[in-house]
Formats: structure tokens, sequence, C-alpha cells
């Protein structure tokens, strides 16, 4: 197997120094995990759904082609899943890869390269009247085949980065062809066969998923629980005090530091504590469509006025964000050292020099005590806090700012369809860290991004930046890209990236901590000492 | 009588008609678009061809004529139609809830009933004393508390009661078990939320069986009793309990309409997958098929709650029908 | 029973000053007296709120965060720092103008209503019935998220979150009113002396405002009581609900949903707003039930 791919600490940090001690452990079988899930299923199909409200749940009784390593989730770490082995060619546009002969699905049917090309197909090629939420991040992609049951092959129109943690992307369930053949492609939305670690039981909408061991699963005495039930609890309060009682031992998305200390404080040792730096991040959408919006010393002002720093500091007290970034996830590679984030607009240390230029500017743009409505989305963690923190920035340099917390479907009616708004949050959220996709986000042109306007420079860089061979290349190439996006034209205002706290029952072993709420879902590394 | 019965059942068609009028108008005029929320809802990049697509699925783009003759065309067959969200049939997912909420709603109302009935007649019989002020400050108190509030206060005060006495913290379980599987776990789940709403729903019931039994001392026929020497003791359960009892069982039976789906807040709070989650999630997530299936129902509890008191009353005072 | 309203007479003849009255209403009504001077207190501290603190309700402070009930904070602070103290005298603003302003408006317009339907009778009064069944039978719930989200998708008044919230507290408040008032008014209209000045050529609205308003003032009078409580909680609960009024603006529904997350390490946060929202609808209702008490003729004959 070829591993070309970058690795890189993520800085995620165990708190607790218990769960070091996990490496010498060997695992125990037996027992079942109960975990709370803060959202709902809208269908069990993994092709079209986009919320963790179905990974977490639904993932355990599938399985990928190709997966970030459950084992060590905080680095693009991909290993086979159903597969053996995959191979690039030399010009980087010809992807092997060998399919195992010991796959079965739930049902009997033995898995071949056919429902891996099958599955493949509805993804990327979906036929007409097919959904397919992540259709473009194969954009690279030329044509698949499957010449034998046990090969399938991915062509592409050109070498990109991008394409090997997309297809790592865990929402790729490998569907059986016979299914999709017999019922039709939408089958899966509300019928479940798989060839994860787990069988599925029984689901009680809008209650709880139940899950049972899978005996004839592929990964050698894996896994190590007897089943699992994810029970729904859309109120955090309700998931912590589950946590508390022993109701569930472990939720998958994501405590604020509030209720790690509660956990902590009422359990001791009983609690562990993983914390991780997260591939989401909240920004601050100006409409450069609505004067003076579209002066550039305006959208300026209003990322000069935010205390970056400071905000790292006390905000991450009373929210799930913390660490200070630009466009590219924190510490990876391609991402801005503090060196480099220093000299863009709103990153300097020195806040009150900003904040002054912040003035200069609004004064000099004839926009000084203006008066706008912030929309914000109607989500506790981390929108509302954050809305409310951006208020009190731009207050700060005598803005005045109305926050306008308005429920998910208004809000994304407000941002998507009408774009009647004068600044509004939007975020950018992935699952496997592909920065050169994921930054497509600040993109004129694309599809996420609601700040109405066009802009030809920042389209012809990118697509260099695409397109870019080697990482040096890529590096430079995402330096020039990030200044001009935050400093030079100030598009969106990036506030801070996202921290993930999972305090957990510490009898649960195994489970480490992704960068990424859609990630090491599938459960099969995961093991009870009770 | 019969009558009587008829012509209320067929009062109760305009308002089953008006309800799904409004219900069906009101949610078309809300912003927002289930599709755009489901496959947008996480940030990620939707193709607008994808959305499109889901809408004509869906029916969304039928002309809006169309879509309310479905509609009320299903209901009079009590066909709610499919979940535009999961999928599925509205009146399976609404089966699953109603169980649950039918069970909270009879045990708040047996809570109420246990504290109103007692207390109201103390409170009566010893009208303006200290006992009746204590008494009215309880059940006024019980409607002063933000529900809420009182739910989480009970969760709390369960971490830390079982926290002092055996040393392990205990909460209420949050996946429901029907009944007859087994029975503690159920109850254990449910007597918490059945408490807190119960307590206070009797507030109201207090207060109208202080009244009502206020109203019935007054009347000859006690006068009579009195003078006959009898102890008030036995005036009290012998002949006026049972004429104050009505109007008790009106207000009760009305409340009880209301708990069907009424229990948003406090099912957030105890985690319990009842219709009024069901309504706020399927609010939310734009699903017009499953809002309009729990509204309808709502609305066809009470309208028939009302309709059984009506004629129960009108059974008991023939005056009412010819008015 | 019938020698206290001989007693009364005999107070009205003999037109006792106004504290003696005071103290008969407290002396007969312990209860309706307490909640009376909970009342005033409240209105006394949403008016002199700007006097009784010095710090700025809205103003973040990030060096004082959490910062536990002391001199400086008598209440302690909140996760922005901003003064707990502060926050609850501040709140009572909100809290009494969402509540007068539902309660006038809510009944008002039912009073308008039920009076109309009432008089006109006939196909009007059915179809008005009707109306009113189905507000009735329509969960509440439902009707505020609908009001709520599209007046917001409106953007009309984008300072001030309050009034949204006022519109969707009002609508289901209305039906409860004009029903109780159009029963009043229906027997008011069966009373000889409206045929009498109908006959004489009196216009309708002469009549209403002459005839009708003043004889169903007491259950007017009697809802406009019971709802300002009602208001406040449901403001809470809509807060709660994340459908309320919005930060930065002081508001007890708002800051005990804000605190749900901080009531296991940092209780005083939630504890505040909870008992001036619970000791403020207790006043009220204390209050409501006792002019219940003083108006309703069936009661009062007693």
């Amino acid at each position: 197997m070829r591993t070309k791919m970058w690795k890189f600490a993520l800085g995620a940090v165990a708190a607790a120094a218990m769960t070091t001690g996990a490496v010498a452990e060997t695992p125990k079988s037996g027992g079942t995990l109960n975990f709370v899930v803060g959202s709902k299923i809208p269908s069990y199909d993994g092709h079209i759904e986009t919320t963790f409200g179905m990974i977490h749940p639904i993932s355990p009784f599938y399985s990928l082609l190709i997966r970030v390593n459950p084992d060590n989730p905080s680095e693009n770490d991909f290993q086979c899943d159903v597969c053996s082995s995959w191979d690039a060619s030399a010009d980087g546009l010809t992807y092997t890869y060998k399919i195992r002969d010991d796959v079965k699905f739930h049902d009997g049917t033995p898995m071949t390269a056919q429902d891996v090309l099958a599955t493949y197909n509805k993804i990327v090629f979906p036929p007409e009247g097919v959904a397919s939420s992540r259709k473009a991040f194969y954009k690279m992609v030329k044509s698949m085949s499957a010449p034998d049951d046990t090969t399938f092959v991915m062509n592409l129109e050109y070498p990109s980065g991008a394409y090997l943690p997309a297809m790592a992307s865990p929402f790729n369930y490998i569907y059986s062809k016979k299914d999709l053949d017999e019922h039709g492609m939408n089958w899966h939305q509300k019928n479940v066969n798989g060839s994860g670690p787990f069988k599925f039981v029984q689901h009680q909408p809008g209650a709880f998923v139940e899950g049972v061991k899978y005996d004839g699963y592929h990964h050698e005495g894996r896994p190590y629980l007897d089943g699992f039930k994810a029970i729904s609890a859309p109120k955090m309060s309700a998931r912590v005090q589950a946590i508390e009682g022993d109701r569930a031992s472990i939720e998958f998305r994501a405590f604020p530091p509030k209720q790690r200390d509660d956990l902590v404080a009422a359990l001791g040792d009983k609690i562990t504590v993983q914390e991780s730096d997260w591939n989401c991040v909240l920004m601050a959408t100006p409409n450069h469509e609505r004067p003076p919006f579209d002066d550039p010393r305006v959208r300026k002002a209003l990322t000069l006025a935010i205390d970056r720093w400071g905000g790292s500091e006390y905000l991450s007290k009373i929210a799930i964000v913390k660490t200070v970034g630009g466009i590219v996830f924190p510490n990876h590679p391609l991402a801005a050292t503090e060196e480099e984030l220093v000299q863009i607009a709103g990153y300097s240390k020195d806040l009150e020099a900003s904040r002054e230029e912040a003035r200069r500017l609004l004064k000099e743009a004839g926009a000084e005590g203006l008066k706008f409505t912030f929309n914000n989305r109607g989500v506790d963690q981390p929108y509302r806090v954050v809305g409310t923190w951006l208020v009190d920035q731009w207050k700060q340099v005598g803005l005045e700012v109305d926050q306008q917390v308005n429920p998910s479907p208004v809000f994304y009616d407000i941002l998507r369809k009408t774009g009647e708004f004068d600044v509004s949050i939007d975020f950018n959220c992935q699952s496997v860290i592909n920065p050169i996709a994921d930054v497509s986000k600040f993109l004129p042109s694309a599809g996420n991004n609601y700040a109405n306007f066009e802009d030809a420079e920042i389209e012809a860089l990118y697509d260099k930046l695409a397109r870019a061979g080697t990482f040096e290349e890529q590096r430079a190439l995402m330096r020039e890209y990030e200044t001009m996006v935050l400093n030079d034209k100030a598009t969106q205002a990036i506030t801070l990236w996202w921290y993930k706290i999972n305090p957990y029952r510490s009898y649960v072993k195994g489970w480490k901590i992704a960068p990424s709420h859609y990630l090491g879902q599938q459960l099969d590394q995961i093991w009870l000492d009770k | 009588m019969w009558q009587y019965v008829f012509k209320r059942l067929l009062l109760m068609i305009p308002t089953v008609l008006g309800a799904a009028f409004v219900i069906f108008f009101m949610l078309r005029a809300m912003p927002g678009d289930v599709c755009e929320l489901k496959l947008g809802g996480e940030g990620a990049y939707v193709d607008e061809a994808q959305i499109e697509l889901c809408r004509e699925q869906q029916g969304l783009n039928d002309p809006l004529v169309v879509q309310f003759t479905n509609f009320v065309g299903g209901l009079a067959v009590l066909d709610f139609g499919t979940s535009m969200w999961t999928g599925r049939k509205v009146a399976y997912e609404m089966g699953l809830r109603f169980e649950l909420s039918l069970q909270v709603a009879i045990m708040a109302t047996i809570v109420s009933i246990v504290i109103a009935i007692p207390l109201g007649t103390l409170s009566a019989v010893y009208q303006n004393s200290w006992i009746d002020y204590f008494v009215r400050s309880i059940a006024v108190a019980g409607i002063a508390v933000p529900s809420f509030w009182l739910g989480i206060l009970i969760l709390l005060a369960l971490l830390s009661v079982s926290d002092a006495l055996t040393g392990t913290r205990w909460t209420p379980p949050i996946d429901y078990v029907p009944l007859w599987k087994d029975p503690a776990y159920n109850l254990s789940m449910l007597i918490w939320p059945a408490l807190a709403t119960g307590y206070r729903y009797s507030a109201v019931a207090t207060r109208m069986m202080r009244s009502a039994l206020l109203e019935v001392l007054r009347e000859d026929y006690v006068r009579t009793a009195r003078a006959k020497g009898l102890t008030e003791t036995l005036i009290v359960n012998r002949h006026a309990l049972k004429n104050a009892l009505l109007p008790v069982v009106t207000v009760i039976g009305i409340e009880f309409a209301f708990l069907m789906g009424g229990l948003v807040v406090t099912e957030q709070v105890f985690n319990l997958n009842g219709l009024g989650r069901l309504l706020v999630d399927s609010v939310t997530q734009v699903d017009y098929t499953m809002t309009q299936g729990i509204v309808m129902l709502i609305v066809l509890i009470f309208v028939f709650t009302n309709f059984l008191v009506d004629i129960l009353y009108a059974w008991l005072d023939p005056r009412i029908r010819y008015s | 029973m019938s020698d206290v309203t001989t007693e009364q007479l005999e107070e009205i003849r003999d037109r006792p000053g106004l504290l003696s009255q005071i103290a008969t209403f407290a002396r007969k009504q312990p209860l309706g007296t307490g909640g009376a001077v909970v009342v005033i207190l409240y209105v006394l501290m949403a008016i002199f709120a700007p006097y009784l603190t010095a710090f700025d309700p809205t103003a973040n402070s990030y060096d004082s965060q959490f910062v536990a009930p002391n001199a400086q904070f008598p209440m302690g602070t909140d996760e922005w720092g901003r003064d707990i103290l502060t926050r609850v005298l501040y709140g009572s603003r909100t809290a009494l103008f969402v509540g007068f302003t539902c309660a006038i408006v809510g009944s008002t317009v039912g009073l308008v209503l039920g009076v109309g339907s009432a008089y006109f009778g006939g196909i009007v009064d059915l179809i008005f019935q009707r109306i009113m069944d189905v507000f009735m039978a329509f969960p509440l719930i439902i009707m505020a998220l609908a009001i709520v989200s599209i007046t917001q998708s409106l953007q009309v008044s984008p300072e001030s979150s309050v009034y949204f919230v006022i519109i969707a507290i009002t609508l289901p408040l209305i039906p409860n009113c004009a029903r109780v008032v159009r029963s009043s008014a229906l027997a008011i209209r069966e009373i000889p002396y409206v045929d009498a000045a109908r006959a004489n050529g009196f216009s309708d609205t002469r009549i209403i405002l002459r005839h009708m308003v003043p004889n169903v003032m007491a259950p007017y009078l009697i809802m406009i009581t019971a709802f300002v409580g009602q208001a406040i909680l449901l403001e809470a609960s809509l807060s709660f609900l994340g459908l309320g009024v919005q930060d930065p603006v002081p508001a007890w529904g708002l800051m005990l949903r804000n605190a749900q997350e901080f009531i296991r390490t940092e209780p005083w946060i939630a504890i505040w707003p909870g008992v001036a929202i619970t000791l403020g609808v207790f006043g009220f209702n204390l209050f409501g039930d006792a002019v219940r008490d003083a108006l309703d003729p069936k009661l009062r004959s007693q």
C-alpha cells in the first residue's frame, strides 16, 4: 500500500493522563454501548444526507472503500476498509483498488468490486432524478470501472490532492448492487443492508437506533461490542445528565467546557476527556451587494474589530470555539503559522491599533456609527454565543448591531434564497481534512458562498491552487489566496475555529477523538472495560 | 337529545376544516424549505438541481390548490400522508409518540386530580382561613413556576439526592419502554414529568373545586341538611362533593386535551419522545405534512373532548339542548 | 352571607377614606394584598431600574466572567461578566412591557370581538364562534412558532425582537377573552333595555359603547389581570425554545435559557431570573384572583 498522504499532528490533547494507559490494554469483548445523539435521522442514505444525526447511529452498519484509521483519526491516515490495497499511477491519474473477497453483506450476499462500482456510480454519476450530496467533491473523476470482481479502477481528469481525502468520506457507504438493482436507488433511505461491524435491529423514530454485533465482519476480531444503542436527546442538558447518571456512556459530537467541568467535578476519574481542534469554523459574511458592505474598507473594519486572541481565551470558557486560524484548518501543514497570521488584518496582537484602524477606515468610508442587522442561526452552541460576542466586538468600534437569531429554516432562507441580510453568520464544517477542497468555500462562484459578489482574481488564483503539483507550491499559493480573501478584499471574516471536547465514561476504551464529528463512527474499535 | 348530538357533531366540521385551512396556509407563509434544510443544513455545498429535484419529489412544486385538496382529501379518510423529512407515513410516526404522550397525559391528570380534590375541598370548607390561604398559595405557585424551570430543578434534585443517599448518581431513563414490557422502568422515567405537569395543572382544578364546592354549599338543600343537624363532614362528603365534581371533571377533561399537545417544553427537559417534541421538530424542519398531521390530531382531540363535555352537560341539564 | 353585602353597601354609603378602604381590602383579601404589593414593587423596579444599579445591563466585561455573589455583585455575574442584579432589574422592564401589552391588547381585541359577536348575533355570531373555536383548538406553540418565523423574515423592525414576541403571545389570548366576554354580553343583550334603545333608533355603535361595553367590564378586567402573569410565563417558555427576545436584551426568560448550561457550576446565574419570574407571576396571579373575587357578580352575591 502506498501512503503518500501528509502526516501531521493536530494537537489532539488527551486532557486526562488515564487515556495514555489505554495503549497497553488488550481489548475485552462484550457489552452494549449506549450513546446519545443530539440530532435526528432524516434518512439512512449516507449518499444524500449531510448530518451527524445520521452518521452517528447509521455508520456502524456500513463499510467504506477506504476510511480514516479509527485508531489514529487525528491524522489523514487513510486505510483500506473493504479493499486490501490501493495504488496510484505515476501520473496520479489512475487509482486501482483491490477489493477483499471475504466481505459479506448482512443479508449474506458476498461483496465484490461490482458493488463498489455501483455505489460510486450512484455517488459520482447519479442518474437523472437521483440525489447525491457530495457529487461536487468528485469533479476530477473521469470514469470508473470494475474489470473483475476484486478490482475497482478510477480514472481522473487531472491529478488532485483533494481526491483521496474525498474518497475517505465517511458518508460513502458501500451498498449492494443487488439492492440497488432490485429495489431502486431510493431503497437505502428507509432500509439498511450493509457490511459494517453491526447489524441493524430496529429504529424507533425520534427515540433510538439499535444494532447488534455482526459475526461475519471482515476485520479480524472486531467489533468488540455485542451491540449499541444510539439514543436521541436533542437537549444538551439531557445528554449531559444521561452521561452523569450512566444512562449513556458517551456523546460523539461535543460538549461546551462548562459541561466538561461539571462532569469531571461530579464523577472524577470515572470520566475521561479528549479534546481536539475541530474542522469547523464560523465566519461573518457581509452582503457585498448591500452598501456600505460593497466597500472593502467597511468589510475590513468588520474583521479588524474582532479580538481573536483575547476571544480565544475568554470565549473558550463558554463556547465550543477556541483556536485562532485563517481559512485552513489550524496546525495543518498548509495552514498559516502564527507569524504569518498576525500579518492579516484583524489577527494582529495589537488590538488597540487594529481597532483604531477600523475606526479610521469606517470614517474614511463615511460609515461611522453604522447600524446594521446580524443574521444568526438559532442554535446555542456555538452560533448564538459567537453572535453575541461579535455584536459586542463591533460595538467597540462604534458600530451598532442588532442580532436577529432565526430558527434554522428562516436563517437558511435569508442566507441562501432571499439574500436579504446585511451581515450573516456562515460556517464551513467538513469531515475529512482536505484544505484544498475545503477552502473552495471562499470562491465567489462556490455554491455555498453567500457573500453575493464576483471576483475573477480570486477564481483564477484558486484554479492555480487546485492544480498545484508540489506541496511547496500549494502552500505558497494558499498563503496568497488567504491574504487575498481575508486581508486585501476582506470578503468574509473568520471568527475562531471550533474546539471539540468529549467527556465520556472512562470504561469506554479504544475511542480516539477525531478533528471532525463525522469521522471514526463505525464503532468497531470501541470496547468496554467494565 | 339525538338532535342536539347531531347538531353538535355538524358544528365540529367547520372547526376542523378551519383549522386545516389555517395550518396549511400558515406553514406556507413561513419562510424555509424542507429541501434546502435537508440538503444544505450542515453548510455543505448543494447543487441547485438536487434541491429542485427534491422539491419535485415532495410535491412542493404543485399549485397550492392541488396541495390543499390532497391534504383535506386525505384528512377525510384519515390519511395524513407521508412525512417530507423522514419519508415515513405520518400516521406511523405519530402512533409511535402517541402512546407515550397519552400515558404522560393520563398520569399527569391523575396527579392533578389527587392534588386538586382534597386541596380544593379543604380550601372551600375552611374558606378565608389560613388553611384556605395556604392551599391557594400552593396552587397559584404551581402556575407561577416556569415549567422547564421546575423540570430542571427536579432533575437536579434527583441527582443530588441519589448521590447523597447511595453514592451513585441516578437520573431517570432516557429511552422509553412501554408500560406493559417493564412497568418499573417505564414509571421511573415518566413519573417525573407527570408530577411536574400534574402539579402545574392541578392549580386550575383546585381553584375550580373550591369555587364549585362553595357554590354548592350555599344551595338550599345543603342548608336544609345543616338545619337537620347533620355534621359538616357528612354534608360535604355525602351531598356537596358529588355535585361539585361536574365542573371540575369538565376542567380536567379540557386540560387533558391540552396535555396531549401542550407538553412541548416538558418533553424537551425530560427528553421524552412525545407528540410535542415531534411537533416542534417538524415545524423547525419545515416538514409540512408532518406538522399538518400533528396539528390536526391535536385539534381533533380538542374538538372531540369539547363535544363530549357539551353532550355530558346537555344530558344533565336539558335546558342547554334548547338554547 | 347576605350580611356581607349589607356591610359593603354601608361602606359605600359611608364613603370611607382610601386608607380604610385599603385596610378593609387587606383584611378580606390578605392574599390579594400580598399580590398587589408584589405588583407595585415590580412596577417600581421597572421604572427606577437605572437608579438602582450602577452597571450597564448589556455591557460585556471579559475580566469578570462568572463572579460568585459578593459585595460588588450581590447576585454575581454571568458568562459575559454582566452584573446579574442589573439584568434582573432591567429584565422587569421587558417582562412588564410584554405582560401588560399582551394582556391589554389581547383583552381589548377580545372585548371588541366578543361584544360585537354577541350584539349582532345570527350568522355573524355563528361564523365568529367557529373562528374562535379554530383558534382555541390550535396548539399555542405552533401559532407562536409561525408568527415568530413569519415576522422575523419580514425584517420590519429589526431593532426589537420584543414586538414579534408580543404578537405571538397576544394572538392566542384573544379567543379566550372573546369567549368569556361574549357569554356575558349575550346575557345583557337579552335585557329589555337594549331592545328599548334599539326601538328608540339609537345607532349600533352607541348601544354597544353605552350599554353593552360597561356591563362586560368585569370579565374584561378579570381577563386583563389574569393574562399579565400568563404572558410573562409564555415569554419565558418561548425564550426557552429559542423563539423569544434575543441577546443582549435583558429578559428573565432569556437569562434562564442561557443559564441552563451553567446551573451546576454557577447556580447563581440560573437562580435569580427564575425567582424573579416565579415571584412576579405569583404576585400577578394572586392579585388577579382577588380582582376576580371582587368583580365577579356570581361570587360577590354569595
